[in-house]
């Protein structure tokens, strides 16, 4: 296809915290970074995308033309809840779709310091005064815990057990194993946030705080970035060899929010929007599940990574349990499934995962990840899912030279 | 939403209130009344106390959609018109998790379930006297919903919310 579109740079920091660096020192730097390994300068860039949750609202992508350039191109601030990232990578790639950028810079970037598994609602709240109804329900108090629970780990933990409730063989032990899992890969990840192993046994006796979700099983809170150099088709054929040569295509790039569906009203639906985006992308690109390499998907809790195989179509309907209980994501299995830790050990910083999941993808096809290499990766996939809900797949391939 | 409110009460606190007494329709859709001394609130607009507590959803009436927020279209059709229906009381558990981890003011550990009731409409809300031990909660089971105070404010009225217990 002519109008192809390519990442010709990528970078991420490691995830983790760091409490002497804002936000705009952490896009900064992989924003010069993603840039230096497109041997390209910011004065070559068109259109720049920021996403960042919790800044977006700030004007964080002038803030950060201030520290690397001001050249006067458009700049989108981007916010989507957890698919932020690749939700700004997809709108520089809709800016050069569009002809009015042939080259362009994402950047994804949080910087949450320690704010705790529940986030602000995980703090004290004073006690009632007088009672008067607000907002669309017509509330009196908070509902949080009298009510049932709409924080992730509790939402992410229910979404997990109605698949179980619909497939045997699906339990606690299945959803444990995806964690451990996760930990054993990230231990070959310099750039994760943690790089420990545990145990199935370790996994599942850790404190409880959703069940099935040990702490153990969902993604800690914590700061980085990762960028992207995109550019197009004809822009790509002026570059140097070497550029060229390292080049990464996006064969299907896709965005999907949730379609209605009767259970909304009780639980928000993680299932069908992702279904949607997965074929949409696989019919984009060419390709079938049988055809990734490896597959980088949104791991906010282990129940949801298990719901996500069939959700992309890497097991049969039903067949995510045994799916794990096989192995078929471990790195040497069916289909490497998060060799880079995944959120719940690589880290969730909001804006930067969306964009780091396709920086993972691109080192591999590039043969550039080093100790966690998947050997002769050519194709791979993509997935981050947003509550709200926001769904982006990106499938990425190696180029054919 | 990203993260939710936080709870000011202890929701496993207080079984079924008691409907049986000197109950006042304080308003036409008596989500307020008067008992005895002690005026009630339910803690949400789409729970309609008086003497038969029940939930109740905005229905489309062009497809029949439900919802407990307040509308503007239904978001499956489109359409802008809208009846008070009122919803079963039973139901089946679609799902549940045991929160071990909340905010300092909400006990724990509590069954956070999501049901579907008979005849149509899914509603999230604790389940109640069923433990928390994920051996003994079945996925699946019969549940009939209830009511229980969950908060007094300073001029001592009571807000009322629902939950779910094994039927
Ligand atoms: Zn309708």
């Amino acid at each position: 296809m002519a109008d192809n579109i390519w990442i010709i740079g990528a970078t991420m920091t490691k995830f983790g915290r760091y409490p002497d660096k804002d936000s705009v020192d952490l896009a900064s730097e992989t924003a010069l970074g993603a840039l230096a390994d497109a041997g390209a300068t910011i004065g070559d860039m068109q259109s720049l995308s920021v996403g960042c949750l919790l800044e977006a609202s700030n004007m964080l992508g002038q803030h950060l033309q201030k520290q690397i350039g001001q050249t006067g191109i458009p700049v989108f601030n981007v916010a989507n809840a957890c698919a932020t990232g690749a939700t700004a990578v997809r709108t520089a790639m809709l800016s050069i779709k569009a002809g009015e950028a042939d080259m362009a810079l994402a950047v994804g970037v949080e910087q949450m310091g320690k704010m705790g598994l529940l986030g602000p609602a995980g703090r004290e709240r004073a006690k009632p005064t007088g009672f008067e109804r607000s907002g669309r329900y017509g509330t009196v108090m908070p509902v949080e815990g009298v009510l049932g629970t709409q924080l992730m780990p509790g939402v992410f933990a229910q979404a997990g057990m109605e698949y179980a409730s619909h497939h045997d063989g699906v339990g606690f032990e299945q959803f444990a194993k995806v964690a451990e899992k996760n930990h054993a890969h990230s231990t070959l990840n310099p750039l994760a946030q943690y790089q420990k192993a545990f145990s199935l046994e370790e996994v599942m006796g850790a404190t409880m705080i959703a069940y099935p979700n040990t702490l153990l099983m969902c993604c800690p809170t914590g700061d980085g970035s990762a960028a992207v150099v995109l550019c197009s088709d004809k822009k790509l054929k002026t570059l140097d060899p070497d550029v060229r040569r390292r080049a990464v295509k996006i064969s299907a790039s896709v965005l999907t929010s949730d379609p209605y569906v009767e259970s909304d009203t009780g639980q928000p639906d993680v299932s069908t929007l992702t279904k949607q985006a997965a074929k949409t992308a696989y019919e984009q690109a060419g390709v079938g599940p049988a055809d990734l390499d490896l597959v980088e998907l949104h791991d906010c809790f282990a129940t949801a990574e298990l719901i996500h195989y069939e959700n992309l179509s890497l097991c049969e309907p039903g067949g995510a349990g045994d799916f794990i209980d096989r192995r078929g994501p471990w790195r040497d299995g069916q289909t490497p499934v998060n060799v880079s830790g995944g959120l719940i050990s690589k880290g969730h910083p909001i804006g930067a995962t969306g964009v780091a999941n396709l920086y993972e993808v691109a080192t591999h096809l590039r043969g550039e990840a080093g100790d966690r290499q998947i050997e002769g990766a050519k194709v791979g996939l993509t997935h981050v899912i947003g509550l709200g809900s926001a769904c982006a797949v990106h499938i990425l391939e190696k180029a054919a030279s | 939403m990203l993260y939710g409110g936080v709870s000011g009460a202890d929701p496993t606190a207080g079984g079924a209130a008691k409907h049986d007494t000197d109950v006042t329709h304080v308003n036409g859709r008596t989500n307020v009344r008067q008992m005895g001394e002690t005026k009630q609130m339910s803690v949400v607009d789409y729970l309609v106390l008086g003497d038969e507590p029940h939930l109740e959803a905005n229905a489309c009436t062009s497809c029949g959609a439900l919802f407990f927020d307040r509308r503007n279209a239904c978001a499956k059709c489109g359409k802008q018109s809208f009846e008070k229906r009122a919803l079963s009381n039973s139901g089946i558990v679609r799902s549940y998790t045991i929160i071990h981890r909340a905010a300092p003011n909400v006990a724990v550990p509590y069954v956070s379930s999501v049901i579907e009731l008979d005849g149509g409409g899914v509603v999230k809300g604790n389940l109640l006297e069923a433990g928390s031990d994920p051996e003994k909660i079945e996925l699946g089971m019969k549940v009939k919903m209830t009511t229980f105070g969950c908060g007094v404010d300073e001029e001592g009225t009571e807000a009322v919310a629902f939950g779910f217990v094994p039927a």
